[in-house]
């Protein structure tokens, strides 16, 4: 078939670009460092200044992976909402699993005056952070597992994430109110997302735990290209629904929860990615769009972090301030020009 | 002739916290191969409770349908996907899939974790297009061919998914005169060239009684299954609507406005 043929150059050309885009966004930065002096250091070799090396391996390389990281995980999860919820505006955000996470940081860092001064040290601390954050995630998650287990509508579920969003944003609201200039600073920062502050043992710990959510999500090809006929169909097809919804639910919270933990919450990848790999590829077949997506979310947070470094130049932008520049015109226009074919 | 779905007493209904409702009782159905059957009734009579109940979506209040002689609720998901497929009256949700990729979706119950069509499951699915002459349109996306169209390719899934019972929910809503009729003959031309079963639901009874070899009729008092023109001389469809202005003439075979 002639679009076989197609899939497979576009998968090859997807690939040598996210090697490319790899490689690129690790040789910008506010040093310039030299290509050959790149591939030295990355190859195990000694560059010539030893600033350069350890600027390459713990700080450039780290980010980078991070971002290949962050580009996968929210992509995939932002398709799996989409066929499981049926909408096309879906995303891990939309789940509220975000707004659960940025909850559990908004507790930590913004009451932390309130607490004894050791208890605030140790909350305070990057760490306490993580914690706060993958706590925040997880409780929504139980939250909306359980309100699944309830209400057989798919978009009932919608709901409640949308209706956690706003309740968390109030409460955060209300929080900011009682704290200092500084804790409201540092919670902003969060909030703006940071590819860069990760030592190599969190990007482990992150690692494993998007890998478990890519490798599920796998698993979950079949049913949800049976979900593309609805859910009554796909029953009809055998599939046992209650159990692929919990996989689905459970792959995108581990995917959205760990990632909103290290790096902040991040806007738009997760729902703009699967639909540029819808468009491109112009096809519904998971098969294909998983691993599409896959590719193309990492290329796509690899440019946007190399944007965000805005090479030659001595400031950095917030990475989430430039997927939402980038990301909604996006899915404005893709609204406006593909409304049939988005889902 | 073999029996596909047969009920024993079947009594179907709801159960909520405080009382049952029972819709229809002692039902005692059967449904055999190379057959096509017509289930007719008014809105409201209990004809999608009774394809919910003997499609195991719902369970019966007493007791049971049987496929294949083996009883509905005891079918694995799985198992029952390769004894029984549907055709459902709601509209698909928006996606880029093709016709053949829709139909193709038919063979999952056949396919391996993640999906893979063989060559076995490839034919499957080009002989279902054949046989509902819409290969022509395999290679349209599902929302760029015609409503008449879209339910024949939704026939072509279920005959991928290769049950010998198939299942259709008023498939002939939102379709004129001519597709409809066109449907129908493609529905008796199945049962007859492929020796399934096909049971479907309609409110067009008059090309019903004129093109299934069996009809089941609800109504409040009773259900009856029998051939159209013994229901006919029966009498059967003057106690479908209650209404002194609907009347049904035996001689033509269809209803009449006083």
């Amino acid at each position: 078939m002639p679009h076989q043929k197609r899939n497979t150059i576009l998968f090859l050309l997807l690939t040598l670009g996210l090697i490319f885009l790899f490689f690129v966004n690790i040789s910008l930065g506010s040093i310039t460092i030299p290509f050959k002096e790149i591939y030295t250091s990355l190859t195990g070799g000694q560059a010539s200044k030893s600033t350069w090396e350890y600027i390459i391996i713990n700080y450039r390389l780290p980010k980078a992976i991070t971002a290949v990281l962050v580009g996968m995980g929210l992509s995939i999860s932002g398709l799996l909402m989409q066929t499981l919820f049926r909408n096309p505006l879906a995303g891990p955000d939309v789940l509220g699993l975000s707004s659960g996470a940025s909850l559990g940081v908004a507790f930590v860092i913004l009451s932390a005056s309130l607490l004894p001064s050791f208890l605030s040290t140790i909350l305070l601390s990057s760490y306490g952070i993580v914690l706060a954050s993958t706590l925040g995630s997880t409780a929504v998650l139980l939250l909306v597992l359980l309100v699944s287990q309830r209400l057989r509508d798919t978009m009932a579920i919608l709901i409640v994430g949308l209706m956690f969003g706003s309740f968390t944003s109030a409460i955060v609201g209300v929080l900011t109110y009682f704290s200092s200039a500084e804790q409201l600073q540092k919670f902003t920062f969060w909030s703006l997302g940071n590819l860069g502050n990760l030592s190599w043992t969190s990007i482990l710990i992150l690692s494993v735990c998007v890998g478990i959510g890519l490798f599920l999500s796998i698993f979950s090809i079949k049913s949800l290209n049976a979900l593309l006929l609805g859910e009554n169909y796909a029953r009809s097809l055998g599939l046992n629904f209650k159990k692929a919804r919990l996989i689905i639910i459970f792959a995108t919270s581990i995917l959205a929860g760990s990632i909103t933990a290290y790096v902040g919450p991040i806007a738009f990848v997760g729902l703009a990615v699967p639909h540029i790999a819808k468009l491109i590829f112009k096809t519904s077949d998971h098969s294909v769009l998983y691993w599409s997506t896959l590719l193309l979310g990492a290329a796509i947070m690899l440019i946007c972090d190399a944007i965000s470094q805005m090479p030659g130049m001595e400031i950095t932008l917030p990475i989430n301030a430039v997927t939402s520049i980038f990301g909604a015109p996006i899915v404005v226009w893709l609204l406006v020009r593909k409304r049939k074919m988005m889902g | 002739m073999n029996n596909i779905l047969t009920t024993s007493n079947l009594s179907i209904g709801y159960k909520t916290k405080k009382s049952t409702v029972t819709i229809a009782e002692n039902l005692n159905l059967n449904l055999q191969e190379g057959k096509l059957i017509a289930l007719i009734g008014a809105n409201g009579i209990g004809k999608s409770t009774l394809l919910r109940t003997i499609t195991g979506i719902q369970k019966p209040l007493h007791g049971d349908a049987f496929l294949n002689g083996k009883k509905i609720s005891s079918y694995e998901p799985l198992e029952l996907a390769q004894n029984l497929s549907i055709v459902l009256t709601e509209k698909l949700p928006p996606s880029n899939l093709t016709v053949f990729e829709l139909v193709a979706l038919g063979r999952q119950p056949y396919t391996n974790w993640i999906g893979t069509l063989s060559a076995d499951d490839i034919e499957k699915v080009n002989i279902a297009l054949e046989l509902t002459q819409i290969s022509h349109l395999a290679t349209k996306k599902h929302y760029e061919i015609s409503d008449g169209q879209l339910q024949k390719v939704l026939i072509a899934r279920a005959l991928a998914q290769d049950t010998p019972l198939i299942i259709l929910d008023e498939p002939t809503t939102h379709l004129d005169l001519l597709h409809k009729v066109a449907l129908f003959k493609l529905l008796k031309k199945l049962t007859h060239e492929t020796g399934k079963c096909i049971l479907f639901s309609t409110h067009d009874i008059d090309m019903a009684i004129q093109l299934s070899d069996e009809m089941i009729i609800m109504t409040p008092e009773t259900v009856v299954q029998d051939e159209p023109c013994n229901l006919i001389s029966k009498g059967s469809f003057n106690t479908l609507f209650k209404d002194e202005h609907i009347v049904f003439d035996s001689e033509k075979g269809k209803f009449l406005i006083r």
